[in-house]
């Protein structure tokens, strides 16, 4: 049972969270033109890296977005920041 | 002469004697035995069969590694399954039987089927797959497999407690190792706690004549005294039985038979594994026959329960490890034979009630024959932990090797199998200073399998895997370790191979010629022995597990007869009142049509979407363009995913310029609110933006029907109804209390939608109800509800749709041509499979027998063979129409209103006609009446 640390509650159990996908990924803009490989690209291709990931993570107890950084190896957790101070 | 009890030896209470049975016949043991100490010392050699060739076994070790005394256990009203005799301690009145044997393990009625080994090889069943047919086998081998049975009759009771817990060092094994890391590591001011899961701290200790010049009992005595004294905590009769993702260490802590074991979720700063090491068979034909067991099985035996497992003993080893064990044999009176495996093969003989061996042309019976190939340290928490394995060649063992920091190994565990090296080692790791393994002072000869030798020679014993069953496994490429293990089982039976693993693989690694650390090891996986699934569940039941949301207006539902039950994770009213559900619930929908149906709507989504940016958040969040709606207006719309799935639907009500309320659906309130959280968050500018679930702050009440205006007219709102169209809200007061009422409908008729807040929900509902009555209406479930939307062809999310359907399957096509602004899915829907022909479309579809079709039918192709085109997705008989009526998703379904087709369910064939799906006042007028 990972424990994950909320910039904003603390330390909780995993359960209390919510995998939202890896960070600096943008929404084509959709007004314009998109092709089906750009499109397909959003929705599907992941980096899934080995080791160190920055990831968005969703608290559902507080519904607050935050970054976490961990290792996806040893699942050693090495950070988290509020979504707005990330810089993204 | 058999095994039997020495004076002065053993650490069971010899005052206090227990009676308890084994496959119908009567035994005494004492308090402190185990069922296998007690049948062993009342001369029971047989304890088990084997599970593919039911061949008799005796027990082969004294602890959780035995593979072959597995029992169903009963003591009153609770009876366990595949409990191993070794680890279940003695109780009064305990019933046990053996497992996969018939009338008992001594005369098992199937013990003919090891004639037919031959034909039962490692994957005999996957062949059949094959050939002739698996249909002709599935039956007699579905039958045969599997050990225990499942008592039907578990007491409710039976309940495991889970509690959360930490230390700074956790130190796992209470044998001489253990004691000693603990008794340093609290000595030293650290919080500490050991666990051990024998009830009698020592581990193999009392095998020893004396431990640093005390007796044992009396050693095991002071370390515990020390170390209790200096703070340290002690859990007996706990296993520490998997270590989990952030130093979580789950351990199972017993409470006696009847009761379920305790759940311990231990975080520690720090852990000391002490976990010992385990003997290994020899691999030699015949090698499981009964009164062939463990060396150190034998010493241990002696040692804490005073039996001696004969009086002629056989020692064969490739080692000096034993030497102890040997002598302490002999102090109790056995006489020793030793047999080196070097000088010859050796081959077993004997039945149920001798064993004997054979060597160089030599027989000779024994009452027991003692084997040991060796030791293998327990490894398991340093797997789990990620902790690598070294293989040493001078100790033929995989020794941990880099492990995780806050973990270290010591004594056995460790390949450190000297009592004197094991205490430094321990005492040094207690204290948190580096320790270095020590020199081994002992010899151990390779000894392994030899494929290609004669006889049957067992390696997973409770599996039934042979040397020839790793052969042909190799002969069919099965050669990676992983494999090996899934097609021939070996290592896959509730010892989880702590035997056989190490043969196993070096059988295969002999016949690849290559190195037993070059094959490796399969992966170690929690729990290290089995543990009740009551252990994980816990409370986690009922209304614990699930809670339900509760209805504020439950007491009047109560007290009109309500038929509550689960709908979407709210307790509601199906129905009202007594009799046959179906005519109830037809009765209100007629009621409904007729006059007004009174309905509980409170768990319907309230969710507030407020500030400057909220319109232009909403208008990329919805389907449909919100930009244009003007305070008061509702609108009809669909949330879609990325890939232009529709996630939701449901009424938007604009109550201002930054004020919007999202009327989701009931059950999806929580995955809606987390829908919108994460677009404000990520992608807008969230102090812009602000979403508030208020849903169970207001309950709702709808009126709908003929007579809705009327009714609702009683409450005497500030509101003038007559020109409240269809599809707007209006805010006013009743009573002093902020009131929402909206004009829009479910259920096809004239519907007014009343939300305030739960408080006064009562008063509403109380008023609504006497109004109605004077009108002929009254309360409606539901299950009325549903079935009147169904006539008017209005989906239901996740029912009606799955995951594939788009809003122009549904019939709302018009935002994905016109739209221009970005909205969620928005480009998924341009793409080719959201312009496919052949697309599931909703349809209704009508049929001529009198009854309903069945939800999940499917329709069909007229080909010869008939591929699916899509399924009923809602199916009532209407009672306002008088015939049944059905929703379904049908590829092309638009274009072929009119069409009969074939639907096919669980073998039947049924007919039906294509239709426009809305059943009821197709252009509305009731809808816009009044």
């Amino acid at each position: 049972m990972q424990l994950f640390p909320c910039p904003f509650c603390g330390l909780r159990n995993e359960t209390e969270f919510h995998f939202a996908g890896e960070l600096g990924k943008t929404r084509p803009e959709t007004v314009g033109e998109v092709s089906d490989m750009q499109w397909a690209s959003y929705l599907y291709t992941q980096r899934n890296e080995k080791g160190v990931v920055r990831e968005v993570w969703m608290h559902l107890t507080c519904s607050e977005l935050f970054v976490l950084e961990r290792d996806s190896v040893t699942m050693e957790v090495l950070g988290s920041e509020a979504l707005r101070e990330a810089g993204v | 002469m058999s095994a039997h009890r020495i004076k002065g030896y053993g650490l069971i209470d010899k005052a206090r004697s227990l009676s308890f049975r084994f496959d119908g016949k009567s035994y005494l043991g004492y308090e402190g035995d185990t069922l296998a100490s007690a049948l062993l010392a009342s001369g029971v050699r047989v304890m088990g069969r084997s599970f593919k060739y039911h061949r008799p076994r005796g027990i082969w070790s004294a602890w959780a590694d035995d593979p072959n005394a597995i029992m169903n256990v009963r003591q009153g009203s609770l009876e366990l399954p595949n409990c191993a005799a070794t680890t279940t301690y003695l109780s009064e009145g305990m019933e046990a039987r053996a497992v996969n044997a018939w009338p008992s393990a001594a005369f098992d009625i199937k013990g003919g089927l090891d004639l037919f080994h031959r034909w039962l090889g490692a994957g005999f069943y996957y062949k059949t797959f094959m050939w002739p047919d698996w249909r002709l086998f599935e039956p007699s081998i579905r039958a045969m497999a599997g050990l225990g049975a499942v008592s039907p009759d578990a007491p409710d009771d039976y309940l495991a407690d889970q509690t959360h817990d930490h230390c700074e060092v956790l130190v796992v094994g209470g044998g001489a190792a253990g004691l000693a890391a603990a008794r340093a590591a609290a000595e030293a001011g650290q919080n500490v706690c050991l666990v051990d899961d024998q009830r009698v701290l020592g581990g193999s200790g009392y095998q020893y004549r004396e431990i640093e010049g005390d007796g044992a009992s009396a050693w095991v005595g002071e370390q515990k005294r020390a170390f209790l004294a200096a703070g340290a905590r002690v859990l007996e009769e706990t296993t520490a039985f998997g270590v989990y993702d952030h130093g979580l260490i789950g351990l199972a802590q017993n409470r006696g038979f009847g009761s379920a074991p305790r759940l311990l979720r231990m975080r520690a700063d720090r852990v000391i594994m002490a976990s010992g090491a385990y003997d290994r068979p020899i691999t030699f034909p015949n090698n499981d026959k009964p009164g062939i067991m463990s060396l150190f099985a034998a010493g241990e035996f002696l040692a804490r329960y005073g039996v001696l497992v004969g009086r002629e003993l056989a020692v064969v080893a490739n080692h000096s490890l034993g030497e102890a064990v040997v002598s302490l044999l002999e102090e109790a009176g056995a006489n020793i034979s030793t047999f080196d495996p070097s000088d010859g093969p050796i081959r077993a003989f004997g039945g149920k009630s001798s064993a004997g061996l054979q060597q160089n042309g030599t027989r000779r019976g024994f009452d027991a024959v003692l084997t040991s190939g060796g030791l293998t340290p327990v490894v398991h928490l340093w797997r789990h932990a990620g902790g690598k394995l070294d293989w040493c060649e001078q100790r033929q063992a995989f020794l941990p090797g880099d492990g995780p920091g806050k973990m270290c190994a010591v004594g056995a565990a460790n390949g450190t199998y000297d009592l004197d090296q094991a205490l430094e080692e321990a005492r040094s790791a207690g204290r948190n200073t580096p320790i270095k393994r020590a020199a081994l002072r002992d010899y151990v000869t390779p000894l392994w399998p030899k494929p290609g030798s004669l006889g049957r020679q067992w390696i997973d014993f409770q599996h039934d895997v042979t040397l020839k069953d790793v052969e042909l496994a190799a002969r069919e490429n099965y050669v990676s370790v992983e494999h090996l293990k899934r097609y021939t089982t070996l290592g896959m039976a509730s010892d989880q191979g702590k035997t056989s693993n190490m043969a196993g693989l070096a059988a295969m690694a002999q016949i690849q010629g290559r190195s037993i650390p070059e094959v490796g090891t399969t992966t170690f996986r929690p729990p290290f022995v089995p543990v009740p699934l009551e252990l994980y569940r816990g409370h986690h039941r009922e209304q614990l597990w699930h809670p339900l949301k509760r209805l504020p207006l439950e007491p009047q539902h109560r007290a009109l007869d309500a038929a509550l039950g689960e709908y979407g994770g709210w307790l509601r009213p199906g129905w009202y009142g007594p009799g046959e559900v179906n005519e109830v619930v037809a009765e209100e929908v007629r009621m409904a049509r007729k006059t007004a149906g009174i309905f509980d709507g409170s768990p319907l989504g309230k969710i507030e979407v407020m500030g400057p940016d909220a319109e232009a958040f909403l208008n990329f969040i919805y389907y449909n363009t919100i930009r244009t709606m003007k305070p008061g207006q509702l609108r009809y719309g669909f949330m879609l995913t990325e890939t232009g799935v529709v996630f939701d639907d449901g009424v938007l009500a604009r109550l201002g310029t930054d004020h919007f309320v999202v009327s989701c659906s009931s059950s999806h309130v929580d995955g809606v609110v987390r829908h919108l959280e994460a677009w404000r968050q990520d992608g807008n500018n969230p102090d812009r933006i602000f979403i508030h679930d208020a849903t169970q702050h207001w309950a709702t009440v709808t009126v709908t029907g003929p007579k809705a205006r009327d009714i609702v007219g009683a409450l005497g709102l500030d509101l003038d109804l007559a020109g409240f169209d269809h599809m707007s809200l209006r805010e006013t007061s009743w009573k002093g209390a902020a009131l929402r009422i909206a004009r829009v409908s479910f259920s096809g008729d004239a519907s007014y939608e009343i939300s305030i807040a739960a408080s006064q929900a009562e008063a509403l509902w109380n008023v609504l109800l006497e109004t109605g009555r004077t009108h002929e209406a009254g309360p409606i479930g539901i299950e009325a509800m549903s079935l009147m939307r169904a006539e008017k062809g209005f989906i239901i999310i996740g029912k009606d749709t799955d995951g594939e359907t788009m809003p122009h399957d549904l019939g709302f096509g018009a935002p994905r041509l016109k739209k221009t602004a970005a909205y969620l899915g928005d480009r998924s829907l341009r793409n080719a499979k959201a312009n496919d022909s052949a697309r599931k479309q909703l349809v209704g579809l009508t049929i001529a027998v009198p009854d309903i079709l069945p939800v999940g039918a499917h329709v069909v192709s007229e080909d010869a063979r008939p591929v699916s085109q899509g399924y009923v997705t809602s199916s009532y008989f209407s009672p306002t129409l008088n015939i049944p009526i059905a929703l379904a998703l049908v590829e092309s379904g638009a274009e072929r209103i009119g069409e009969h087709v074939s639907l096919r369910h669980l073998g039947n064939t049924l007919s039906a006609t294509i239709c426009a799906p809305c059943f009821f006042d197709p252009e509305g007028k009731r809808l816009h009446a009044g």
